[in-house]
């Protein structure tokens, strides 16, 4: 896998929302959906982020787009920091990255018909002419297999899968450089889902395309992902190559995420580290580590001090006390 | 709990001040001024009108008028008549039974029939029963109620002498309750008509979304019968947007039908307004005009209170 | 009348499913939701049914609970016995003597499945003080026991609240409790951790084994997850367009599954290796619809070794090993 520089570099970004009252909208608090993540994607590469309700992947995913609007922090693609253009200078960077998501029946709209809603990228962009256009749109159902007559219809008449594969080629209409995939298999059964995986692989290699996938299932982005970073109440906890993530993840909850996977093997069950409790609220994070309540592993320090993220390889950094510097 | 009555309290209290000076302003901006009985009234001559300006406080600045009323509002002197120089909040109280007796009855007998009509409806969905009341609602509430009235009468009255045609007693039968339950059949059954149809509609229509949720069928499934899915699962979701409608219901209670106590010569507060708008009695007028917005104000804060002590999501 | 059946030893299997059919006429078609299914269900054995979306499953449990609603209600044919006792020609009301009692059932959104408005300890005390007899004090001791045996903590506390103060793993504790409060013979769970969180996921499944195993419940477990299936289950049968096309104990399903839709399904999940394969395998094709089932084998339009035959005549299970049935003309040439 070519490892460019990086195409897509995130560093301390924050997305807060404030809670308001009921009479006064006075804030009387935030919620901090993310709060402090830092990753980067290099060109042709695939991180996955992964993590469990609440932890704040979507959002971040969001946020990159600038579909939210975040606190802090700097996304920059390219090199160019875009966290807070306004929308005439985000229409450049628009073009360079797309997303997939993750529900079909909900992310294409039941009135357009799907040449209709693949031609839109190029009117909104101006790219082409109105007569060339039905050749473009055949061209993207061809590339993710659907024959052409498709272009008529409207989206209720095709099948979960058929619709994801719409998604995939609207994402791809202006030929992207990075595309941020937000579930983009979870909805799917798994027959179909290993079809759409396998499509999303051969046009990443054709393409030469970034991946930013993220998910909850861990065993997809065991196949498809490069490198893995690994999301709790809107922290990154850990970042690894693949190999190391699952087979040496150093952070307790890597490993508690990692145990918890049911493997498609019969026979008793393997050691498992049941976690206790539930995911703490956002609004009111624990103190310290955001995730010692419900550490196996916690230590004193763990309740006072956040810890910060420590590179313990190259492509390995855990934000853990356990991991010394 | 306490704390969300006492806010939505003084929520209200802008909503009365502010239904107030709308009333005010209306009075003075109708053609004529709040004098139009006289200035209109080409026999009288300008110097009287300017005495009777003086006498009544009219010749004052608005601003001290409305406070003047305001203050008067508050403690209970709410004016006097133009024709005949009585007390207005009299007035209004003497005719209030009279309008409880009626749409108290009607409201009882519609909601009744309006919950029940709507729930079978609901559970047998599209079957004869249920195409019928649709149809039924549609019809009740497509012709006007004054031709509903009139139809009342004539065939009941008139043609049959069933009943009587109008009034509340006998004449020299006052109190008499026999003859008040005669008087109050048709008016009663003629307003209950209209009240039903919105009822059983709208019942129909809760109680269908609420049997659709997955809830109810995680009843069937612990082996609940269909009469306590009903009433002890499915009506206590269902009564969210029916409390709502009774809420706004609930001021008609007060301010009277005005249509129907017209045709059938109702001695209640619906023909006081209509017969003060006939005399341009302004003080009256806007002695009812506050009185109902203080009930419809009151009415929907005490379905507010009722949805929030039915729905624990709604106190958090 | 129906008898107490759950206290009958000499009934070797619970439950006995004989050609279970549900074909839904909606002209000019007939969709077969349900195609003839068959199988049994030990005392005390889970049974995972597997298939993806349209194979019929959560209809095939709808379908044994009696719980599909007019106008489908009248649909299901077969036969379907509980501890001996018929179940497909009960009145509504001697079915719902049973439901919650000598079989339950758990569903798969716990954000909706529970009453909003009703506080959770009563939604427990429900089934106790219909089926057990039990007076409100006692019902109300009693959900707050269930409540601390599904291990919810503050079992006091969260009996008198509601269910939307409760996360969704919770919630799908609250509904185990429920369904498990009358200590039924049979629990049907129709994929009870599907909405949830892998972690909350795994807490909730050993809860369910444990539970299984303390009071002795024989568990029909519905979902579209192998793993899952594979960790938990004593026996599987996999369902595709409708029809049951393989059963067996779960080791020798996926050990050497026999049908090529087994096959294909179970290579194509990824899983969690040092070496990453190139491609997933993939099922070339689509599930048909319900409404155009083809006459003969499902599976034919998509199957690598269809020949002839399979497009006209449907395969019966047939056994490929002691216990293992296969539904394919071609299983013994694989």
């Amino acid at each position: 896998m070519p490892m460019g520089e990086n195409l897509l570099s995130v560093e301390g970004l924050q997305v807060h929302f404030p809670i308001r009252s009921a009479m006064l909208r006075r804030q009387i608090g935030t919620v901090r959906a993310v709060d402090g993540v830092d990753l980067h994607v290099a060109r042709g590469e695939t991180l996955a982020l992964v993590g469990e309700s609440g932890c704040g992947k979507t959002t971040t995913g969001k946020a990159i787009l600038r579909l939210v609007d975040s606190t802090a922090g700097a996304i920059r693609l390219g090199g160019e920091d875009i966290a807070h253009h306004d929308s005439r200078g985000l229409a450049p960077f628009r073009r360079r990255m797309q997303i997939i998501f993750q529900d079909p029946h909900a992310s294409l709209n039941p009135r357009l018909s799907v040449g209709s809603i693949l031609a839109a990228p190029f009117e909104i962009h101006d790219i082409g002419t109105r007569a060339d256009r039905p050749d473009r749109v055949a061209a993207l159902l061809a590339t993710v297999g659907l024959p052409a007559e498709a272009a008529q219809r409207y989206p209720h008449e095709f099948s979960g899968g058929q619709r994801q594969r719409i998604g995939i080629a609207r994402a791809l209409a202006l030929d992207p450089e990075l595309i941020i995939g937000d579930e983009p298999v979870s909805a799917l059964d798994v027959s179909i889902q290993a079809q759409i995986i396998n499509l999303l692989a051969r046009l990443r290699a054709e393409r030469n395309l970034s991946f930013l996938f993220i998910s909850h299932n861990l065993a997809v982005v065991a196949h498809i992902a490069d490198r893995v970073a690994v999301m709790y109440l809107g922290r990154v906890v850990e970042t690894a190559a693949r190999e190391e993530l699952f087979f040496d993840a150093r952070h307790p909850y890597t490993q508690a995420l990692l145990s918890a996977v049911p493997e498609p093997v019969p026979g008793g069950r393997r050691q498992r580290q049941v976690l206790k409790g539930d995911v703490p609220n956002a609004a009111k994070p624990p103190q310290g580590c955001v995730f010692h309540p419900r550490c196996p592993q916690a230590m004193a320090i763990c309740s006072q001090v956040m810890p910060t993220s420590r590179a313990i390889s190259p492509t390995h950094s855990v934000a853990c006390h356990l991991v010394g510097a | 709990m306490i704390g969300f009555i006492f806010r939505r309290l003084l929520q209200a209290v802008p909503l009365v001040i502010g239904v107030s000076l709308i009333a005010f302003a209306l009075m003075h901006l109708a053609p004529g001024g709040p004098l139009a009985v006289y200035t209109l009234n080409p026999t009288i001559q300008a110097q009287d009108i300017e005495r009777i300006k003086i006498i009544l406080g009219l010749d004052q600045p608005l601003h001290v008028q409305y406070v003047k009323w305001a203050t008067g509002m508050l403690t209970g002197h709410w004016g006097f008549s133009f024709f005949g120089g009585r007390p207005v909040l009299d007035i209004i109280l003497e005719r209030l039974p009279a309008t409880l007796i009626l749409m108290g009855s009607a409201l009882s007998v519609a909601i009744i029939l309006g919950l029940g009509i709507g729930i079978l409806g609901a559970v047998k969905r599209y079957s004869i029963f249920d195409t019928l009341a649709t149809s039924g609602a549609l019809v009740a509430l497509s012709f006007p109620t004054f031709w509903f009235g009139l139809m009342a009468i004539f065939v009941f009255a008139i043609n049959l002498r069933w009943l009587p045609s109008g009034g509340m007693y006998e004449f020299g039968e006052e109190g008499n309750l026999l003859s008040l339950l005669r008087h109050l059949v048709l008016p009663t059954l003629v307003l209950a008509l209209v009240i039903t149809a919105t009822w059983s509609r709208y019942t129909r229509s809760a109680f269908l979304e609420v049997m659709n949720q997955d809830f109810m069928r995680t009843a069937r499934a612990k082996g609940e019968p269909q009469s306590a899915r009903l009433f002890r699962h499915a009506f206590p979701n269902a009564a969210k947007p029916l409390v709502a409608l009774l809420g706004v219901e609930l001021p008609f209670l007060f301010s009277g039908a005005l249509v129907t106590e017209t045709i059938f010569g109702w001695p209640g507060m619906g023909r006081l307004f209509v017969d003060s708008l006939n005399m341009k009695e302004y003080p009256i007028l806007m002695g009812l005009m506050m009185f109902t917005a203080l009930f419809v104000i009151f009415g929907n804060l005490l379905a507010d209170i009722a949805i929030a002590a039915m729905d624990p999501r709604v106190r958090l | 009348m129906v008898r107490a059946l759950w206290q009958h030893p000499s009934v070797t299997n619970l439950l006995e499913v004989r050609g279970l059919s549900v074909h839904i006429p909606v002209p000019p078609h007939v969709l077969r939701a349900v195609d003839g299914v068959s199988f049994d269900l030990a005392r005390g054995e889970t049974l995972g049914l597997v298939g993806e979306s349209g194979s019929g499953k959560t209809m095939t449990a709808l379908a044994l609970m009696r719980l599909l609603e007019p106008p489908l209600s009248d649909l299901p044919t077969g036969e379907v016995r509980l501890e001996g006792q018929e179940l497909m020609r009960l009145s509504e009301r001697e079915m719902s003597a049973l439901r919650g009692r000598a079989l339950s059932m758990v569903f798969q959104e716990p954000m909706t499945s529970l009453n909003p408005v009703m506080s959770v300890g009563k939604q427990i005390a429900e089934p106790l003080r219909r089926h057990m007899k039990l007076g409100a004090a006692a019902a109300q001791r009693r959900a707050e026991e269930m409540l601390d045996l599904v291990g919810i903590p503050e079992p006091t506390r969260v009996a008198r609240g509601y269910p939307h103060q409760l996360s969704g793993g919770m919630r799908q504790r609250a509904m185990i409790a429920i369904a498990l409060a009358c200590q039924p013979a049979l629990l049907i769970a129709d994929e009870p951790s599907t909405a949830l969180d892998v972690t909350v996921q795994a807490q909730l499944l050993e809860l369910l084994a444990g539970l299984q195993r303390d009071f002795g419940t024989a568990v029909l477990l519905i979902t579209h997850d192998l793993a899952v299936v594979a960790e938990t289950a004593h026996r599987v049968a996999v369902m595709y367009a409708g029809r049951i096309i393989e059963t067996g104990p779960v080791a020798a399903i996926f050990a050497n599954p026999r049908h090529p839709y087994t096959q294909g399904l179970l290579a194509s999940i990824p899983r969690i290796e040092r070496h990453r394969a190139a491609s997933l395998h993939e099922i070339p094709g689509m599930v048909p619809s319900a409404a155009e089932r083809p006459p003969g084998c499902a599976f034919a339009a998509r199957c690598p070794r269809v020949v002839a035959h399979c497009r006209e005549v449907p395969p019966a299970l047939d056994p490929a090993e002691p216990g293992h049935f296969v539904a394919c003309w071609r299983h013994a040439d694989g």
